[in-house]
C-alpha cells in the first residue's frame, strides 16, 4: 500500500481550484497554501513553453522532515502519507528547513508546523483528496501506486512523467505527467 | 512578484491566493537563533579551555580561563536557550524535546546536551564561586544545602572536568551540524559547517579569555592560541568557498548570496576583514611587541562571531534546490 498522485501537466489549465477547495476541506489560514500552482515558462516568445503544476508535499519515501524532526512529531503513517502530530510539534521548523520543496508552514494560531495530508480523513472514507475530486479538467489523479492495476499506477507505466527534485533524494510521490 | 530565475526559465507561483510566507523564499529562523548559535558556541569554548587548564594543573597561571570567563557561561546558556525557545512556534511545548532521544536529528541530541552542559556549568562555577567572592554567603539567601551541592562538586570537579571535554566538543560542532544536516539549504549542507563552526566557538571564547586575563602572561598565550584558531578558521572558510565554487550549478547558485550578493557586503567587511583580519594583525602585532589594546581585537572577534551566525543563518535560508 502506497499512496500517491499522478498530476497531467499537458491537462492542468491552472485554474487554482485544488488550492481553494484545500483552503476549504482544511481550515486553511488566510495566506498560507497547503498547495499552489507553479508556472513554469521555459524560452522566450515565440520559441516558449509553459508547465503548469499544482504542487504541493510530495509524501517522500525518504523524507528528510521525518529525519530532522527533534520530537518525533512528523511521521510517516501507513501508505506513505507524511503527517504533523500536533500534540508532539513544538514548532521549532526544522523540518521547514529540511524540505526541499517549502511544503511546510508554521500555523499562525497553533504555532504548530501545518502541511498536506493527502486529505487522511477523506481517504479513510474512501474519497479523493479535495483538490483531486474538485480538478475540472481531471488531470489529478489519487491512488495505490504498488497496486499494478489502479490507475496512477496505469498511467505512470505508459505515460512520460517527472518527479521534483529527484537529486534531494527524498524519492518524492507526486508525479507530474510531461 | 518576484520569479525565480533558472537559466534561461523563470517560475511564477499563480496560485491564485496570496500567500506571501511561501513565496519567494521562507525565512522562518531569525536573529534569536543566530544568537543561540553565537553563544553555545562561545559557552562551550569557555568550558573547554577551562576544562582544559584545570586538568593540566595551571589554575592559579590561568586564572582568567580557569575561573572568571566561565562565569558568564551559565548566563550566556540561559539567555541561549531564552533565545531558542522564544523562536519556537508552541513555546509551551518544548518540553517535548525530552520525551524522546532522535540520533537522526541533530536539535534533539543537541537538545539533550544542553539539558546536561547547563547545570554541568553552574556546578563548575560553583567550585570556586566563594572563593573569588567572599561576600557569598549561601546561609544569607536561606540555602545552606548549597554548601553540600559544592563540597560534591569540588570533589568530583576532575570527573566534570573529563566530561565537559567531550561534551563541550559536541555543543561547539553541534552548532554547526545543526544547520548542515538540512539537505534542502544548499549553502548549509556541507560537511566543513561543523568543524567551522566549533573553530569560531572557540576563537570566541578565546577572545574572551582575553578580556577576563588576570596576567600578561595568560593574555599572551590566549593571543598566540586565537590567532592560531583565526588562521585555521580562514582556512576553513577558503576550503569552504572553493568547495562551493567546484560544486554544481545549486551549490554555486548558494554560495552566489555570500559571493556576489546580498550580504557580500557584511561578509567580507563585517566578517572576513572586521572580524577575522584586523583582529589577527593586531593580534600579531601586540606579539611583536607593539603597544595594542586588547580589548579592540577580542571584541571585534566577538562581534565577528555573532555576524558569521547572523550570515550563515539568513542567507542559508535564502538558498535552495533548484527544479
Amino acid at each position: 500500500m502506497r499512496y500517491a498522485m499522478v498530476i497531467d501537466t499537458l491537462k492542468c489549465v491552472g485554474c487554482s481550484d485544488c488550492v481553494v477547495a484545500c483552503q476549504t476541506e482544511n481550515d486553511v489560514p488566510h495566506g498560507y497554501c497547503r498547495d499552489w500552482v507553479t508556472e513554469s515558462v521555459i524560452g522566450t516568445y515565440p520559441e516558449v513553453e509553459i508547465e503548469l503544476r499544482s504542487e504541493r508535499c510530495n509524501h517522500c519515501d525518504n523524507t528528510p522532515c521525518v529525519r530532522t524532526c527533534p520530537t518525533a512529531a512528523s511521521h510517516v503513517i501507513e501508505g506513505g502519507i507524511v503527517l504533523v502530530d500536533r500534540d508532539l510539534c513544538i514548532g521549532c521548523g526544522a523540518c521547514i528547513e529540511s524540505c526541499p520543496y517549502d511544503a511546510r508552514y508554521r500555523h499562525p494560531e497553533w504555532g504548530t508546523v501545518d502541511k498536506c495530508t493527502f486529505c487522511v480523513h477523506r481517504v479513510h472514507k474512501g474519497q479523493d483528496p479535495a483538490c483531486v475530486s474538485v480538478c475540472p479538467t481531471n488531470c489529478m489523479y489519487f491512488g495505490d501506486i504498488d497496486d499494478a492495476n489502479s490507475e496512477v499506477s496505469k498511467l505512470i507505466a505508459v505515460r512520460k512523467y517527472k518527479t521534483l527534485a529527484p537529486e534531494a533524494g527524498t524519492k518524492p510521490q507526486i508525479y507530474y505527467l510531461i | 512578484m518576484i520569479p525565480f530565475q533558472i537559466s534561461g526559465s523563470e517560475e511564477v507561483f499563480i496560485s491564485g491566493r496570496n500567500i506571501p510566507h511561501i513565496d519567494p523564499h521562507l525565512t522562518l529562523w531569525e536573529f534569536p537563533i543566530s544568537l543561540y548559535l553565537f553563544l553555545g558556541g562561545l559557552s562551550a569554548g569557555i568550558l573547554f579551555f577551562s576544562a582544559v587548564v584545570h586538568l593540566i594543573n595551571k589554575e592559579d597561571e590561568f586564572k582568567g580561563a580557569a575561573k572568571w570567563a566561565p562565569i558568564v557561561v551559565p548566563f550566556a546558556l540561559s539567555i541561549g536557550l531564552l533565545a531558542l525557545v522564544y523562536d519556537l512556534g508552541n513555546p509551551f511545548y518544548s518540553w517535548r524535546l525530552y520525551t524522546t532521544i532522535r540520533l537522526e536529528s541533530p536539535m534533539s541530541w543537541g537538545a539533550w546536551v544542553l539539558l546536561i552542559v547547563t547545570p554541568l556549568s553552574i556546578l563548575w562555577v560553583m567550585t570556586y564561586i566563594r572563593e573569588l567572592f567572599p561576600v557569598i554567603k549561601y546561609e544569607n539567601y536561606k540555602m545552606p544545602f548549597l554548601y553540600k551541592v559544592e563540597e560534591l562538586a569540588v570533589k568530583y570537579k576532575k570527573y566534570m572536568a573529563l566530561a565537559l571535554l567531550p561534551l563541550t566538543i559536541i555543543l561547539g560542532i553541534y552548532t554547526g551540524i545543526l544547520l548542515s544536516a538540512f539537505n534542502a539549504r544548499p549553502l548549509w549542507n556541507n560537511a566543513i559547517l561543523g568543524p567551522l563552526f566549533l573553530v569560531s566557538g572557540l576563537s570566541t571564547a578565546a577572545a574572551t579569555i582575553i578580556l577576563f586575563a588576570k596576567s600578561h602572561h595568560e593574555r599572551q598565550w590566549f593571543s598566540k592560541i586565537d590567532i592560531l584558531l583565526i588562521v585555521i578558521e580562514i582556512g576553513l572558510i577558503i576550503h569552504l568557498i572553493m568547495g562551493y565554487y567546484a560544486g554544481n550549478e545549486m551549490q554555486i547558485e548558494a554560495l552566489d548570496v555570500l559571493m556576489n550578493g546580498e550580504f557580500t557586503t557584511m561578509f567580507f567587511g563585517l566578517l572576513v576583514v572586521l572580524g577575522l583580519l584586523v583582529p589577527l594583525i593586531l593580534e600579531v602585532f601586540e606579539l611583536a611587541g607593539f603597544k595594542v589594546p586588547v580589548i579592540i581585537p577580542a571584541i571585534l572577534i566577538l562581534i565577528g562571531g555573532l555576524i558569521f551566525r547572523i550570515l550563515m543563518v539568513e542567507a542559508g535560508q535564502l538558498s535552495r534546490i533548484l527544479y
